[in-house]
């Protein structure tokens, strides 16, 4: 007989499924897992200690880059702490803007979440039905801040600016598609951001339907994710899990009801929570979570309809003036030069908000010792604990089911490595 | 949903703040609440029995440790630039970065705790000060295994020692990277750069060639003082 010994493998950085830069280095004995202990932190850049050179406002586009496919959750942890360190409130139009752009947001985050979570485990069509919707939601960003990804569009004490009324369009090019496909390209964006958004949510839900076609009977997906990745409702809660991967669990936990921010406590929509705390259960909570934001947004839309105003707060202490105002009002040039040049001053004390991100929980802890720049800032990445119990989900598992399991975490490397 | 649901957020903060002064009276505890949230001071040698205690305690139960984090408390409170002689003798021009604390100051350090509990929806943080030259303190990891990961980014990131942490290895910094990063006397730009050296072969790390400068010097105004005021 030959001897047969442990083996210690490689696994990442530059592996497809390894979602960005894990490097795991795994302990096998054959194909079973006997260790695996994650190497991360291959894309830190010290945001936090970034942030503390910088005022508060130009550390709004340093949080689109932590977890870079649910950008404007994480502003919007940032701006409610340093909302609650100033003790101001952003208007309530603002709130219902913010509310239907995270859940936008989460459906852009888990689209990609199931994308890549399916083509890992080899199912390839998932993964373009997913990019196809991301795209018109990536142009809802767009809209509103001009960039597709990281928008920096949440301020402190409010939004940047109110919805468009007008959805750009795509114009003809030199490589011209002819007009009758041009005119099918257009043909939902003759009116208004909402408009947009609201023929979008329309036809989500039979997006949503043909994924579910695909994935939710399918053998070979219930093969490799029925009985995955286990964990118990207890052990999710001494792991640190959040969102998603503890309602997976089944623990009823969702910040948005139990904490509610922004207009969370004026829409309504369900909690879905799994049972065995396996990987297809996460999928079926994420899965319910995405038909749920839909829902949030075609509420938030009919609202904002009904109800313009403005999205910021009016004192020019935080926020800039017209730009009019500006010009000819000798306060408004003194307002808005020292907002640009220095900022604001908080108070100093020590605030932690929170916002449920699509992982889970994504909070901001500030220390402020009253200047224009925080002198502590701690995020709180969901993924990084998540990814922490990697070791205690793998032990046991095929080699093949790691993949599995980084594809079930949604782990990001922008927040876990900060 | 329970009956727990129907109390406001203030009322359970103010409940908890009674529990909490009448759990931890004996030990050298501090409770203060700001900005709706509770913080509870504890000194370091008690640390893990309060940690303990508030995990298993019958009416708050904190069965989740949602975050962990260093502080580094040395250049608290100071400015880059003096603005308030500045009605006097006009405003100087130049941006002081010097850090003018004493290293070995007291309390330097703190390590933050941001508890949560489920069941009773409350939020707590547990703040224990460090003595500056040798920070340690115990690790929570027996009473939340998520304190793994966290309490090895607070050695790494600020050197602090965590005692019966496991495996207290570096976190998010490079193989072999020597200080602690987040420390206020580690420089933004750090200490080495890497390149790659066509000649040798091989990426080398060499000293750094950037000065490290201050875009927008930090200032403390009492300007937020008008805050409430103006959006009332």
């Amino acid at each position: 007989m030959p001897e047969i010994r442990n083996y210690t493998l490689n696994f990442g950085p530059q592996h497809p499924s390894a979602h960005g830069v894990l490097r795991l280095v795994l302990e096998m004995d054959g194909e079973v897992i006997e260790r695996s202990d994650p190497h991360i932190g291959l894309l830190h850049r010290g945001t936090e200690k970034l942030a503390e050179t910088k005022p508060y406002n130009q550390n709004i586009p340093y949080m689109d880059r932590l977890d870079y496919v649910s950008m404007m959750q994480n502003e919007h942890a940032y701006v409610l702490a340093v909302e609650k360190l100033l003790g101001i409130e952003a208007p309530i139009r603002a709130q219902y803007i913010r509310t239907m752009f995270d859940e936008i947001t989460r459906i852009l985050n888990h689209m990609m979440w199931l994308g890549t979570h399916a083509l890992d485990i080899g199912a390839m069509t998932v993964f373009l039905y997913c990019f196809r919707e991301r795209e018109d939601l990536m142009d809802c960003y767009e809209a509103v801040s001009g960039a597709r990804m990281h928008a920096a569009y949440y301020r402190v004490g409010g939004v940047y600016r109110d919805l468009p009324d007008e959805m750009p369009r795509f114009s003809a090019s030199d490589l011209q598609r002819d007009k009758s496909e041009l005119d099918r390209l257009n043909k939902n964006r003759q009116g208004s951001l909402l408009d947009f958004i609201e023929d979008f949510t329309d036809r989500f839900p039979g997006c949503v339907d043909e994924y579910e076609t695909l994935l939710t009977e399918n053998r070979i997906w219930k093969q490799r994710t029925v009985g995955i990745g286990v964990v118990t409702a207890e052990r999710a809660k001494a792991l640190g899990f959040t969102g998603p991967m503890l309602r997976g669990s089944g623990v009823e936990w969702d910040l948005r009801k139990k904490q509610p921010y922004a207009a969370y406590d004026k829409v309504d929509f369900d909690i879905p929570v799994g049972v065995n705390g396996d990987c297809y259960d996460r999928y079926l909570v994420r899965i319910e979570e995405i038909r749920q934001s839909n829902h949030i947004i075609k509420q938030c839309i009919d609202w904002l309809r009904a109800n313009p105003g403005s999205v910021m707060v009016e004192n020019h202490k935080i926020a800039p003036p017209k730009r009019a105002a500006m010009k000819s009002d000798m306060e408004g040039l003194i307002h808005h030069f020292k907002l640009f040049s220095e900022g604001y001053c908080t108070p100093p004390g020590e605030v932690y908000a929170a916002v449920e991100a699509s992982k889970g929980e994504f909070g901001v802890y500030i220390v402020s010792d009253g200047a224009n720049k925080p002198y502590r800032l701690k995020l709180r990445a969901p993924g990084f604990a998540h990814l922490m119990a990697m070791d205690e989900m793998a032990k046991g598992h095929m080699l093949a089911d790691v993949v599995a399991l980084i594809g079930t975490m949604d782990v990001v490397f922008g927040e876990i490595d900060r | 949903m329970n009956a727990t649901a129907k109390i406001t957020p203030e009322q359970r903060v103010a409940k908890l703040v009674d529990t909490l002064n009448t759990a931890f009276k004996k030990k050298e505890c501090t409770v203060d609440e700001a900005f709706g949230e509770v913080t509870l001071t504890v000194p370091c040698e008690d640390l893990l029995e309060v940690l303990f205690d508030l995990y298993g305690h019958a009416s708050l139960g904190f069965d989740q440790l949602i975050d962990l984090c260093g502080v580094d408390y040395l250049t608290y409170g100071q400015v880059e630039w003096e603005t308030s002689t500045a009605s006097s003798t006009g405003f100087g021009r130049g941006v002081d970065r010097a850090i003018d604390a004493d290293p070995k100051k007291s309390n330097r350090y703190a390590v933050v705790y941001h508890l949560l509990s489920i069941e009773n929806n409350v939020r707590l943080r547990v703040k224990t000060y460090l003595d500056s030259e040798h920070p340690i303190v115990e690790s929570a990891i027996v009473v939340w295994p998520v304190a793994d990961w966290f309490e090895r980014e607070a050695f790494d990131l600020y050197g602090i020692l965590f005692a019966g942490h496991p495996d207290l290895r570096r976190i998010l910094t490079d193989y072999g990277f020597v200080g602690h990063p987040f420390r206020k006397d580690f420089p933004l730009s750090g200490h080495v750069e890497m390149r790659y050296d066509p000649e040798k072969k091989r990426v080398i790390y060499e000293p750094v060639s950037i000065e490290p400068r201050t875009l927008v010097p930090k200032v403390i105004r009492e300007d937020n003082r008008y805050m409430n005021e103006k959006s009332n």
